[in-house]
């Protein structure tokens, strides 16, 4: 246990099977306090279910040990809010007694005037920044994010990272993105899991630049049963 | 036969009684796209209300007691079998319809039980219309947040701990109750409206979920009461018009009202 301390997170042998099916197998990974972890890999990697695993969603085998009194936020993929008349005051308000002000400011959004807008107006950036305000009410130590520029227009996917790294800074949130982007990785995260089924890189973010890496990442799959930090 | 005022006054509050909780239930059930729900799971009371007319007990009693057991099954199967509560309510409501129909012992019955019968509400039943209303209204309010959640999204809800799937069960079994009440103004086939139609109402003009709540428990009293005063002013021309279609009536028109206002709303933008 002396050793999980220096690690909010470590993750040993996970596999998942769902329907019969192998989702994950042999997952092993561990994540220092204020890392940026993106999580990378093809369509069908087993990325969300990796976070499911993690938020103890879905059964798994294998262990996942959260460091103690961890608080971890979560902002899923896919919400629908389309046919649902709720205000963005109504939705952050979920949770009696939080500062719906101070979250706001946290995601940028306060002088917009979005408190009593539907949740189904808003922009793709708007919603996706009111999810993380949502997240962050509860002064997460952990932020998983499930495709951070989800449903984004192109000129704002930028704006939502450096917000994230913003937030990374001032709250000292540890986090884990699951991204498709490999520019927004390069700059914006510090290191980097390659998934496909199994972890097939664990390292350096920058890496990500080199094309062989990427190919490795979502072409041919090669899987590590180790990883070094 | 012309309705006593006491009778009147009986009915009046079941009818407003129900209307709300109704409307307020409704309202949840109309965003999770389970209105029809709803109306299928009413006509599940059937067998019971006909049980209690054979057997000499309170038909109503009967009634909740199939839709209290037919709710949980059919939870326990959606679980199960992964089918959604609209597949098994559909399998359920037919089958129960059916059944009602072959043992019911006669048609004035029968009749009385598909469409209501506001002459058989009493003190007790009023009394009873009211608690069981308030206690609706007050565990659907506990609860309607984290429902709301799970409809955004079911993974947001369940990484916060929020027991979907028993919320879920004690939903259906407040709807169970809502309509077993229900029964007795508009009968089984068409207590389901007030389910639907004031929420439908309230839905096309709200812009948030408290408005909307509020919205759908009022058109469902203006909808029972309005029904119901005028089935007895009809009563009082010795033209006998069950309360039940008269209910529905008044509903539709607060829809048509509240489509206009949507529509002179969005012309004014």
């Amino acid at each position: 246990m002396g050793e999980l301390s220096d690690y909010i997170l470590r993750v040993t042998n996970l596999g998942v099977n769902l329907q019969n099916q192998v989702i994950l197998e042999n997952v092993s990974f561990k994540l220092r306090r204020g890392t940026t972890l993106a999580i990378v890999g093809p369509n069908g990697a087993g990325k969300s279910t990796l976070f499911r695993a993690l938020l103890n969603l879905v059964p798994y085998t294998g262990k996942v040990e959260w460091e103690e009194q961890v608080r971890i936020g979560y902002v899923p993929q896919l919400v629908s809010v389309r046919d649902i008349p709720i205000s963005v005051e109504e939705f952050l308000s979920y949770r009696d007694g939080a500062d719906i002000g101070q979250a706001l400011a946290a995601v940028r959004l306060e002088d917009k005037g979005v408190v009593d807008k539907t949740l189904g107006v808003l922009s793709g950036g708007e919603l996706r920044r009111v999810l993380i305000a949502w997240a962050i009410l509860d002064n997460p130590s952990v932020l998983l994010f499930d495709e951070p520029t989800s449903g984004v227009d192109v000129g704002s996917e930028e704006s939502i990272f450096v917000m994230l790294n913003d937030l990374k800074e001032k709250k000292k949130i540890t986090m884990l993105l699951i991204t498709h982007d490999v520019h927004l990785v390069k700059e914006y995260t510090n290191q980097l899991l390659g998934l496909n089924k199994c972890i097939t890189f664990f390292g350096d973010s920058k890496e990500i630049a080199e094309p062989a890496l990427q190919q490795k990442i979502y072409g041919e799959t090669v899987c590590l049963h180790e990883t070094r930090e | 036969m012309n309705l006593q005022l006491d009778t009147l006054l009986f009915g009046l509050t079941v009818g407003a009684s129900v209307g709300f909780a109704a409307g307020y239930l409704g309202s949840l059930m109309v965003i999770e796209k389970m209105a029809l729900v709803g109306d299928a799971l009413s006509h599940v009371a059937l067998p019971g209300l006909a049980l209690g007319y054979l057997l000499n007990f309170n038909p109503l009693i009967g009634g909740f007691v199939f839709l209290f057991v037919s709710a949980v099954l059919i939870w326990h199967l959606g679980r199960v079998t992964k089918l959604s509560f609209e597949t098994l309510v559909g399998a359920a409501f037919t089958l129960a319809l059916a059944v009602g129909i072959l043992i019911f012992p006669n048609l004035e019955a029968l009749e009385e039980a598909l469409f209501g019968d506001i002459a058989r509400v009493g003190l007790v039943e009023a009394l009873a219309a009211v608690a069981i209303s308030i206690v609706v209204v007050f565990l659907t309010r506990a609860i309607y947040k984290k429902i709301v959640l799970g409809l955004i999204s079911e993974e947001l809800a369940t990484s916060k701990k929020i027991p979907i799937a028993r919320l879920n069960l004690l939903y259906l079994l407040l709807v169970s109750l809502t309509v077993a009440i229900g029964i007795q103004i508009t009968g089984t086939l068409l207590v389901g409206f007030l389910v639907i139609t004031p929420a439908a109402a309230a839905r096309t003009v709200s812009a948030n979920l408290k408005r909307y709540f509020l919205l759908s428990a009022v058109f469902g009293v203006i909808s029972s009461v309005a029904g119901i005063l005028l089935s007895s002013y009809f009563d009082s021309t010795n033209l006998s018009v069950p309360p039940g279609p008269l209910v529905v009536l008044s509903g539709i028109v607060v829809f048509a009202v509240a489509i206009i206002v949507r529509w002179r709303k969005k012309l004014a933008q």
